[in-house]
């Protein structure tokens, strides 16, 4: 085969794969859109916004968004807060136990969470937290923070001490410091921890699925689960544009926090000079 | 003197700990204790409520040996291998793929290509499984498709679900492998291609003998973060089969939860979920030191 011929079979298998990975999503979309969907995909007899308007006007599916968003949100702040605070120690000072800390931290980010949910459950079960938000909230907080703090301590250690130093030398407090120089410094940092922590909360199910039992407090993700779990006769156009919606918040977060990423840290120059 | 001065290391250790206090709380509360229960419940008889709840006895290994002839945890353990083998492959060698094969492709075209593989990843895991419940769905658009080809349909979710549940977690996770792959392939040096293809080498001889060894590590830390996440994976597959039919895809997640929590069983519960957590360690501790040569 010449080099020109393997090329095209480069493109073409490319756009196949990509064609087979796009599919299910264009039938999401076109159905949402579709005012008579059914699971298959098809040009719509007659489009129609009335599956997004159903699923809007619902106060139970307003609910479920604010509530997904209150545990998302208030996550994402205290993983930022908390990891934030307990990266500088690790990042500036030397401490004797660092590096086995930052391993330990490490091998938690991988381990699979799921497998401590049984005792979690009955944990909550005997001090009351179970069937409640902040329950979860601290549940999930704990679970993202090891990375939350791996990802930290590694932006953090991207800005030069001699930043900090002439903050010292004005009389600033280690708190002053931080709060002053280091974290507006490694702001598009502090927003990518923040973004990814908000997205894995926003699209995680198990959790609140397992710890919530109230119908009135579960979050988006557990009721979509409901909407098409219990089966049976689904109607496909709202369940179609109930999850276009519930998918928004982590497109666009991605997509800002790849902005972020290419941003870059080039902070090293600014000790030169 | 030595003693004053040991002190006083202490007191300023100490001292710079401070900030990690909270963390540590948070840390030791709901990720540690857990740990310990998980270890201490599997040796008990306790139930999650009534009188077996306040009057549990330690009953040893027993819960691991119910486990181990229990015939129900043992279809668990081999669905659970089969799921994760079938998750490697299809995520790893498409991942892979994709990222070989648009390597030196023009820019325009990789923007289209990539969006199209992560919108996958991006999607929260339940709208996934709905996504793959409607395309493999009897007259979902897969059947309909191969329909026009004039091939029977193929009932995925209740003749397949093994094949179903493997395909929808290889949609939703080949984009991490796709990144990874691409990050290690930029840093293969095209000096080092250019010199095998001189030297004769075809296609195949440069890729298995050049790039496959360049990028060993990336492999393996992908392999690794695969298995951890293919582990965990719980709601994907209890919203598109429940862990059914029969016993079909109940992996060891979907077993553990039906066993802690449906039927109450903590103790046995237990016993499942750290079988998991041992993998889980065994696979955490590779991937930390395959990290750490990296430095």
């Amino acid at each position: 085969m010449s080099d020109r011929a393997v090329k095209v079979l480069h493109y073409v298998i490319l756009a196949i794969i990509a064609i087979a990975f796009v599919l299910p999503l264009v039938w999401l979309l076109i159905a949402s859109l579709d005012s008579n969907a059914n699971q298959s995909l098809k040009w719509p007899t007659e489009w129609t916004f009335s599956n997004y308007v159903d699923v809007m006007t619902n106060s139970k599916n307003l609910k479920g968004f604010g509530i997904g968003l209150i545990i998302a949100g208030v996550q994402s702040l205290v993983v930022v807060l908390v990891s934030g605070l307990a990266a500088y120690p690790l990042s500036r000072y030397n401490l004797s136990y660092k590096k086995g800390l930052m391993y330990a931290i490490l091998f938690m980010t991988a381990l699979p969470m799921i497998a401590v949910i049984v005792p979690v459950y009955k944990m909550f079960l005997n001090i009351g937290l179970l069937d409640s938000i902040p329950g979860v909230i601290l549940y999930l907080s704990a679970s993202g923070l090891p990375y939350g703090i791996w990802l930290m301590k590694n932006f953090m250690d991207a800005i030069p001490v001699e930043l900090e130093e002439a903050a010292w030398v004005d009389g600033a407090t280690t708190m002053q410091s931080i709060r002053k120089v280091v974290a507006p410094l490694m702001f598009p940092g502090i927003c990518v921890v923040f973004i990814y922590t908000f997205s894995g909360s926003w699209g995680n199910f198990f959790i609140p699925y397992i710890l919530i039992s109230s119908a009135e407090k579960q979050p988006a993700a557990v009721l979509l689960y409901q909407f098409f779990g219990q089966h049976g006769s689904i109607s496909y156009g709202p369940l179609a544009a109930f999850s276009v919606i519930y998918a928004l918040p982590s497109i666009l977060l991605y997509i800002l926090s790849q902005n972020y990423m290419s941003k870059g840290f080039t902070m090293s120059g600014a000790a030169k000079g | 003197m030595q003693k004053s001065m040991r002190k006083k290391y202490m007191l300023d250790q100490a001292k710079k700990s401070v900030l990690l206090i909270p963390a540590m709380v948070l840390l030791l509360a709901f990720f540690i204790v857990p740990i310990i229960l998980t270890v201490y419940y599997s040796f008990t008889n306790m139930a999650l409520t009534g009188s077996a709840a306040q009057n549990f006895q330690f009953v040893g290994l027993d819960n691991y040996k119910m486990m181990l002839t229990d015939p129900n945890t043992l279809v668990s353990i081999k669905n659970t291998f089969i799921f994760l083998i079938g998750s490697l492959v299809g995520q790893s060698v498409l991942g892979f793929l994709i990222a070989y094969l648009m390597k030196n492709k023009a820019k325009g075209f990789r923007r289209v290509i990539g969006p199209c593989i992560l919108a996958g990843w991006v999607m929260p895991e339940i709208v996934v499984s709905l996504c793959c419940l409607a395309f493999f769905d009897v007259s979902g658009t897969f059947n309909k498709m191969i329909g026009l080809l004039n091939i029977p349909g193929v009932d995925f979710i209740y003749g397949h679900p093994m094949l179903t549940i493997i395909i929808a977690n290889v949609w939703h996770g080949t984009a991490f492998s796709m990144m990874n792959f691409q990050s290690a392939l930029d840093n293969v040096s095209g000096d080092i291609e250019e010199a095998a293809r001189v030297d004769g080498a075809n296609r195949i001889q440069t890729l298995v003998r050049i790039i496959v060894p360049c990028i060993k590590d990336t492999i393996a830390t992908n392999t690794m973060l695969n298995t951890l996440s293919t582990l965990g994976v719980f709601g994907l597959i209890w919203a598109l089969t429940g862990g059914g039919p029969g016993m079909a895809t109940n992996t060891l997640p979907i077993y553990m939860y039906n066993m802690g929590l449906k039927n109450f069983q903590l103790g046995q519960g237990t016993a499942i979920g750290m079988l998991l957590l041992l993998v889980g360690a065994v696979c955490s501790i590779i991937y930390t030191r395959v990290l750490k040569t990296d430095d």
